[in-house]
């Protein structure tokens, strides 16, 4: 039984501590950043104890100590259930006076806190949470939506593979609003692009043995299975789809949400070949080269997945934001967030749009086989790049109460 | 299941004693808030004091282990946030709806699993749970894991607004105080001497006359219709009804706030409940070993103190007096 | 030709695969039963006990080199033996105490062995890599069958048959199930009752772990593995008749393909149909499908 404890307080870890003469508009003296994600469970490899490691680090390379301001950084798990999660919101807004929450893994969970946030009027950074209802229907002027969404995975991933002649999808999608989210997005996707669908099989999550939904897999003959679900979900699917040979029988794997850690996991031998978008890697450039082993150095050598790089790239623009409106009010902060442009290691130069969308450019990635990796971390192709402006759901299209 | 303090005492100075202690504790939660103690914690703490209290009739006073029981507080979560939100019932009107729903699929569900006994009926209820757990999960109306969010409060009786969290403290508590002492009242009334009496020697209550599957029923769906007015509340104070509440994790959580606190007792559940919650609340930080500790409670009082924390302490203070 | 809608090909597929589950279903509910029917105890930390079986393998091919096949006869000894401890430090005090106890007992100790596991290796799981025999499929047609779950197949029979067959036409088979009836009369001829109580425990928790070293190339290794698991296996037991051993293969087997049909007809409630199946099972026979009213 995972009892759901109700995580309040994690290790509060005094990141930059400076002296006195901070400034007077930030609450208590002290921005307080909430990282909340799941530190143990499915979701631990891709955010967890990583994401932290990355909020640190843009305290530190924001000079935060230098500039005289003091932040501190808190640690909340939610273990992937929506109580737990608004039940840490809630305490940390309301006793511990934090400002921001960042991270927020699972869309039911982040769903949860966008809530509270806007209710507070504090202030929410959103890397692994990836439902497109955040600049949608729910979204407010509290929240910015950093890394990546539902909606660009499926335009990613969904047109570049039909467009290579994918053009008929068998779906293979978890049970729940996430996997249908990403499924129905998905779909859309490939029927404007001229593909059709052979068939979906919606599986209880989580499962184990998926052997069943792969032979239906098989057997609809679809060129292309797509996986809308994620974390062990996946590496399963993907494993057990190796032993049942759906990739020898002509199929192909495409991974609607795969992080490295994921492909990690399945290890090359099993994950090569398999098409998945993300919207950073560490091996793009020479800027993200030298963030990666900065990251890797303090994360027991393990490379940054887009969601830490999300972190970090969200934390360091929301202190320059402080920094700039020199105050720590939550809308306020927020605002000025998206009047600066953005400008940071893991995703060069960008901006935030009103509905509070990050705005970068995305990736096709292939996995490589075993013979092309140079090492250890060393496991995608670029296989096309979405420029920003493409890449995202159009401004108009989300219904965001903001956008007039 | 044995264990509790039986009643020996004498029953006025009982009586007495039981009545002064709830006062005492009631006393204590009224000015909480003042001290310093976060009033959401409180509220949650009390929610699942209720759960227990509603548990712990069923098991304490009726030698039932249900398994299940997540899918009352569970079912009332989701009325009542339905109702609230998607019919824009006011608070007592949405609260009254879950606790009714609870009911109903109490009797139900009691009708079924009441005719089995010890480890079949612990796996009846089980059953029936997953059932209804698969049910929310699929039922549109749920939102699946998203849950029923963002649930407004609302005014109690059009005239207090639940939105100020002392307000909706201190309703909670005149909530959770009333069902307290109307659960013992049932306890104390001759309906619960005959529920005990069955729990003792159910052949014996048979032939002396009783219809024990009858009283069983009835003591199941107080229990249910209690554990829904809990779920009831609860989604109101966090303004959200998730499967959280009608995993079969939470009906594990319940049977050990009960186990811990001393099954059948009157305080044991309530101490139990705010024990297990403080300590989720404030070992929350240390990951995995919460579940850990968890686990060890369950193994200590099994093996060392079956009577629970306040099971314990009555039998210590008997031994002192006598 | 058709069935419902679904080629009568694509059906055989989704049987055998059915069996396959039920082979791990009837493995597990094996050891549960076997447990039930001496100690009258509901183990319920038989999941995290075949999580440790496959944890198990899992170390001695990372740590000490030593592969799948010695990993089949070791893992269950290992386990089977913190099973004896168990057993004799804690279960064994209970025995006087109603079931309900034992079963909160090993609830207890479930979350702890799941917990500290979690702490120290995470949930994303460890990968066990296949043995090399069993690399490659075999073609039948309607079909492709990976070698390794063929082999799971073959190897649970094997395991069913001779655990009913020590039960049932052995003389310590006799034992047991006399000790079952009553054991101070057993004691009474000579035969150290408790000890053979601690082996049945033991020999139950290491069949769990045998379940969880044939899992272990399949599915991840992870410590989460036998939590949901579990659950279901319970359902199994209660439906075959709490503590009768044929009941519990039987039934194993029987569900993993009404469960593999439901994957086909009804994917999202295929988690859910053994409970229904258990409800009406005792409604209509209080003692299970094999079992008889204690």
């Amino acid at each position: 039984m995972s009892t759901f404890k109700r995580t309040m307080v994690g290790l509060a870890v005094a990141a930059a501590v400076a002296a006195g003469g901070a400034q007077a508009q930030v609450s208590d003296n002290v921005v307080k950043i909430g990282v909340m994600n799941d530190q143990s469970g499915t979701y631990a490899d891709l955010a967890g104890p990583g994401s932290v490691v990355a909020a640190k680090m843009a305290i530190e390379d924001f000079g935060a100590a230098a500039k005289g301001m003091k932040v501190e950084v808190l640690v909340g798990d939610h273990q992937n259930k929506p109580d737990v999660g608004a039940n840490i919101a809630r305490q940390w807004y309301d006793v511990d006076k934090v400002d921001v929450i960042v991270d927020v893994p699972t869309s039911s969970v982040v769903l949860a806190v966008n809530e509270i946030t806007k209710q507070k009027g504090k202030a929410l950074l959103v890397s692994t949470g990836a439902t497109s209802d955040l600049t949608g229907k729910a979204c407010n002027a509290n929240a910015i939506h950093w890394t990546y969404d539902t909606w660009m995975l499926a335009n990613g991933t969904g047109s570049a593979i039909v467009k290579t002649g994918g053009d008929s999808w068998f779906f293979l999608t978890a049970d729940y609003a996430f996997g249908h989210a990403l499924e129905r997005d998905t779909e859309a996707v490939v029927l404007k692009n001229g593909g059709k669908v052979a068939g979906k099989v919606r599986h209880p999550f989580p499962s184990s043995d998926f052997s069943s939904f792969l032979l239906q897999a098989q057997s609809s003959k679809a060129k292309v299975v797509g996986l809308a679900n994620a974390g062990g979900d996946t590496i399963n699917s993907i494993k057990q789809g190796a032993e049942f040979g759906i990739v020898r029988g002509g199929q192909q794997f495409a991974g609607l949400l795969v992080f490295l850690t994921d492909v990690h996991a399945l290890g090359l031998n099993t994950a090569q070949g398999l098409l998945l978008t993300e919207a950073f890697y560490w091996d793009l450039n020479d800027q993200t080269r030298a963030f990666a082993r900065r990251f890797a150095a303090q994360h027991k050598g393990a490379m940054p997945t887009m969601a830490h790089a999300g972190v970090y790239a969200s934390v360091l623009h929301y202190l320059k934001a402080v920094d700039a409106a020199k105050t720590d009010d939550g809308t306020r902060v927020i605002a000025k967030m998206k009047e600066l442009p953005t400008d940071d290691p893991a995703f060069g130069k960008g901006s935030i749009r009103v509905d509070g969308r990050k705005i970068h450019p995305v990736y096709l990635f292939e996995v490589k086989k075993p013979a092309e990796s140079k090492g250890a971390w060393d496991y995608y192709k670029v296989r096309a790049t979405i420029p920003a402006d493409q890449a995202f759901r159009p401004l108009a299209d989300g219904s965001c109460p903001l956008v007039k | 299941m044995a264990g509790g303090s039986s009643a020996a005492a004498a029953p006025a100075a009982r009586r007495g004693g039981v009545l002064a202690a709830t006062a005492v504790m009631t006393a204590l939660l009224a000015v909480a808030p003042f001290l310093g103690v976060y009033p959401v914690f409180l509220m949650k703490a009390l929610c699942f004091a209720l759960f227990a209290c509603a548990f712990n009739l069923l098991i304490g006073f009726g030698g039932l282990l249900s398994f299940g029981h997540a899918m009352f507080l569970g079912t009332a979560g989701y009325v009542c946030a339905h109702a609230a939100k998607e019919w824009g019932w006011p608070p007592e009107a949405a609260i009254l709806a879950g606790t009714v729903a609870a009911t109903l699929l109490g009797v139900v569900a009691g009708a079924l699993a009441i005719r089995r006994q010890g480890i079949y009926f612990a796996m009846i209820t089980l059953a029936l749970a997953q059932m209804m757990f698969f049910f929310y999960l699929q039922a549109p109306f749920t939102h699946g894991e998203d849950g029923i969010q963002a649930v407004p409060r609302g005014r109690l009786f059009g005239v207090l607004d639940l939105s100020h969290t002392l307000v909706m403290y201190y309703v909670v508590l005149a909530i959770f105080v009333a069902a307290f002492l109307f659960i013992y009242r049932i306890v104390h009334s001759p309906f619960g001497q005959v529920l005990k009496a069955i729990r003792e020697n159910e052949p014996r209550a048979i032939s002396l006359g009783y219809d024990a599957e009858r009283y069983k029923l009835l003591a199941f769906i107080i229990s249910a219709s209690l554990s829904g007015l809990a779920g009831a509340v609860k989604a109101l104070v966090f303004q959200l009804a998730s499967l959280t509440d009608v995993h079969w994790t939470m009906s594990g959580e319940v049977v050990l706030m009960t186990l811990l606190g001393g099954m059948g007792t009157i305080f044991g559940p309530v101490v139990g409940a705010f024990a297990i919650i403080g300590l989720e609340n404030y070992l929350a930080g240390f990951g995995q070993w919460v579940t850990v500790i968890t686990g060890a409670i369950f193994v200590v009082c099994v093996l060392a103190f079956r009577r629970g924390i306040v099971g314990e302490l009555a039998a210590w203070w008997a031994r002192r007096k006598g | 030709m058709d069935v419902l809608g679904i080629p009568t090909q694509a059906l055989f597929g989704q049987l055998l695969i059915g069996l396959i589950n039920g082979a791990f279903y009837a493995m597990m509910s094996l050891g549960l039963a076997v447990i039930f029917g001496l100690l009258n105890i509901i183990n319920f930390t038989h999941g995290a006990q075949y999580m440790m079986g496959a944890f198990c393998a899992w170390f001695l091919l990372e740590r000490a080199g030593i592969g799948y096949w010695w990993s089949l006869l070791l893992a269950p000894v290992i386990v089977g033996a913190t099973g004896v401890v168990i057993e004799r430090t804690m279960l064994s005090r209970l025995y006087q105490l109603d079931h309900l106890y034992g079963l909160l007992l090993t609830f207890g100790l479930a979350l702890i062995i799941q917990g500290v596991f979690t702490n120290y290796y995470g949930s994303s799981g460890q990968p066990y890599r296949l043995p090399e025999e069993f690399a490659g499929a075999f073609n039948l047609g309607f079909m492709f069958l990976p070698k390794y779950r063929a082999w799971v197949i073959v190897a649970s029979l094997l395991v069913c048959f001779g655990t009913w067959f020590v039960i049932e036409r052995t003389k310590l088979g006799s034992y047991l199930r006399a000790a079952t009836e009553n054991p101070a009369l057993v004691q009474a001829f000579g035969v150290n009752v408790p000890r053979m109580i601690t082996l049945t425990y033991g020999a139950g928790v290491g069949l769990a772990a045998l379940a969880g070293v044939m899992a272990a190339p399949i599915y991840s290794v992870n410590p989460q593995m036998g939590a949901n698991l579990i659950i279901v296996v319970f359902a199994v037991v209660v439906i075959g008749g709490m503590g009768s051993i044929l009941g519990a293969i039987l039934t194993g087997f029987g569900l993993g393909v009404v469960e593999g049909l439901t994957k086909v007809f009804y994917p999202e409630a295929s988690n859910t149909v053994i409970f229904v199946i258990m409800v009406l099972v005792l409604l209509v026979k209080p003692a299970g499908l094999f079992g008889k009213e204690r």
